[in-house]
């Protein structure tokens, strides 16, 4: 059995804005294992991208606010943890990458010297080893003539080869922990193939623990190992990969799998669609946060919470519902 | 697809240049070659797809066909009229019939008007109802979006991305069009969202017997709801097929990686599949390769002959073109 490396328990982080407290994550606990490829689901505004923002301690306060919860990475609690402390563990440890990588990136600032930072920073490099670990960094995530290419500037490289310099980036200290937020999402389908195609290779290369953050249920079927889908700020379902298309429990799961077209559908279907949209919690939910959308519902839903339950061997739901049976649990 | 229907949109061998202006005397230095020779017809009552990559041209295409941005070369013609040569009022007069769908709904709305004027306005402008009449009809569209039709009295900023686009595609029909080109139209939304978005836009179409171009990237989406399927690459098309044929017989080397390279959600099957991966970035339209387009990232490219001449976009089996000197 492998270690577990991170594991969150209860966390929930809220944002002041001007229209009331929007509770954007509301209870989450997850583990992952060493050397595991995980997989969060979910649209926007389900908290998938705040959860794990929230055990880096990258929510910036004010307005948001963890308010509750716990973070262990190797026996120590994240959200504890001093600042200064924490700092090292990001970046040195657990790693980020983004969704957008123009934004990421200082544009007044050369690629290499990007690169060299980190190095310098975590690792104590001295400035003529980091630029030659950079150079390899590049080379490893396959941009060509990868020395010459240190002295250029952000504008000079197109979307694929920026979010290739922020994997390099994120690599550069040998982290344990990979967080890649949505980082394909900005990219054309042909990039994103050549860049998921690289976690996988690095991944297995140096048997790095990867969490992958998206709303493509079909990237993910080609990473994951495991996958939490999201909804309303709780984690609805939680899943090896291919249990998770073969049996999807969870009401909201089942439509969002089923609004998918696919590239090798043979006849024109209709797509299953589900009505309305995506809450917005200025209350935490004490009823289930499907509930006004789900075609399921039952008295008991607009009563209680339902809780992660285990309907198969690591495959858990939080539904009062037994979509197979249409009756209560 | 039956080979007698009535071709409503001829396009043949369009371009548009954007002019590169460059020193003191502001000098066109080159050109931005987006749309560089295209060829197609559409059919009256199917939805014809155009899918490539970010800067391919294709929404330049969908703009240049109706007239948004001024051709630099060749025709467009829609339902026997060349849009290209007809007077401005002619023209406005003929965008009754053609109307547009944009991609972002947050973008294409004007804040300052409720929904109603939106959606109303078009009527106004060509002078098909007023007063009452204009309400009536506005109530009536809303409801053919399944939006409520009380909400023509709100704002667009009091709606959600979905029930914009909503807005917008009421919008769009006001004038009762036969044919709209929908730009990208659900890949800002969520992907609950863009599932009831295109049952609609089906809807509507069966009702209203409309006929589609539908601009995208997501390979996925456009294979759901187009009959047919046009591939662009760098301002020119590869590939023109019908949709079953262009998924189980891409012939051109783009295809075929475009193809492979969407996932499939399922996990079983990606374990099974193997890709087709390309190598690099698209060159840019300002100075793209000699020869064939693409002969930089194919894998089949052959020195000698990709290099040095540009492949004619030709029929190979009826109703199947594909621009690729490998093709036999």
């Amino acid at each position: 059995m492998p270690d577990v490396l991170l594991d969150v328990q209860g966390l929930e982080t809220q944002f002041r804005t001007p229209d009331g407290v929007v509770h954007a994550v509301n209870g989450v606990s997850f583990s992952v294992k060493e050397g595991e490829t995980l997989g969060v689901v979910g649209e926007s505004g389900c908290g998938k991208s705040v959860t794990m923002l929230s055990v880096l301690g990258l929510i910036p306060s004010p307005p948001g606010k963890v308010t509750a919860g716990k973070a262990f990475f190797n026996g120590h609690d994240l959200l504890q943890m001093p600042r200064e402390e924490l700092r090292h563990v990001r970046g040195a440890q657990i790693s980020m990458i983004f969704q957008d990588p123009m934004t990421s990136l200082n544009p007044v600032l050369t690629i290499g010297r990007q690169l060299e930072e980190p190095l310098i920073l975590h690792l104590g490099m001295n400035k003529k080893q980091a630029s030659d670990r950079a150079a390899e960094l590049l080379e490893m995530v396959g941009i060509p003539n990868a020395k010459d290419r240190l002295k250029d500037y952000p504008h000079q490289y197109s979307g694929g080869m920026r979010q290739r310099v922020m994997i390099a980036m994120a690599l550069s200290c040998s982290p344990q922990i990979l967080i890649a937020d949505e980082p394909t999402t900005a990219l054309d389908v042909t990039i994103q193939a050549q860049i998921t195609d690289l976690v996988k290779r690095l991944r297995d290369e140096i048997g790095m623990t990867v969490i992958w953050i998206t709303h493509d249920l079909g990237v993910v079927a080609n990473l994951a190992k495991r996958v939490l889908v999201m909804y309303g700020g709780f984690i609805i379902e939680e899943s090896p990969v291919k249990d998770l298309y073969a049996n999807p429990s969870h009401p909201y799961t089942i439509g969002l799998l089923g609004s998918l077209p696919r590239i090798d559908e043979a006849e024109r279907q209709r797509l299953y669609s589900i009505e309305g949209m995506p809450p917005v919690l200025y209350r935490k939910p004490e009823v289930c946060p499907f509930a006004p959308r789900c075609k399921w519902v039952m008295d008991r839903c607009w009563k209680e919470n339902p809780m992660l339950t285990e309907v198969s061997p690591e495959h858990r739901v939080a539904c009062w519902v037994d979509v197979k049976t249409g009756r209560a649990r | 697809m039956s080979v007698d229907q009535k071709v409503l949109l001829q396009v043949r061998d369009l371009k548009k240049h954007f002019p590169i202006y460059r020193g003191v005397f502001q000098r066109q230095v080159g050109a931005v070659r987006a749309v560089d020779g295209i060829t197609f017809d559409v059919h009256q009552g199917e939805t014809l797809g155009l899918v490539g990559e970010s800067g391919c041209g294709k929404s330049t295409a969908g703009r240049t066909i109706l007239q948004l941005y001024e051709p630099t070369a060749g025709s467009v013609v829609f339902d026997g009229v060349d849009l290209v040569h007809i007077k401005a009022e002619e023209m406005r007069q003929m965008r009754r019939k053609i109307q547009m769908i944009f991609q972002d709904p947050y973008a294409s709305l004007n804040p300052r008007m409720t929904v109603g004027e939106i959606v109303g306005e078009p009527l106004m402008v060509h002078n098909m109802a007023s007063g009452r009449e204009i309400e009536e009809r506005v109530k009536d569209l809303l409801d053919k979006v399944n939006l409520n039709p009380s909400f023509s009295s709100r704002y667009p900023h009091e709606f959600s991305g979905g029930q914009r686009q909503r807005i917008g595609i009421a919008r769009a029909l006001a004038l009762q069009p036969s044919f709209i080109i929908c730009d990208e139209p659900i890949s800002a939304l969520d992907v609950s969202i863009q599932a009831q978005v295109v049952n609609l836009l089906e809807e509507l179409q069966q009702q209203f017997n409309l006929t589609y171009m539908f601009i995208a990237h997501d390979l996925s989406m456009v294979r759901h709801i187009s009959d047919r399927i046009a591939v662009m690459y760098l301002g020119v098309l590869v590939e023109l097929a019908d949709r079953n044929t262009l998924y189980h017989e891409p012939l051109h080397p783009y295809s075929q990686a475009l193809l492979s390279a969407v996932p499939i959600p399922d996990p079983i099957l990606e374990e099974q599949r193997s890709r087709v991966i390309l190598q690099g970035d698209v060159p840019s339209p300002a100075n793209p390769p000699s020869g064939c387009r693409f002969r930089t990232r194919c894998p089949i490219a052959e020195i000698g002959l990709c290099d040095l001449t540009q492949p004619e976009f030709r029929e190979v089996t009826p109703g199947h073109f594909v621009a690729c000197h490998k093709v036999n």
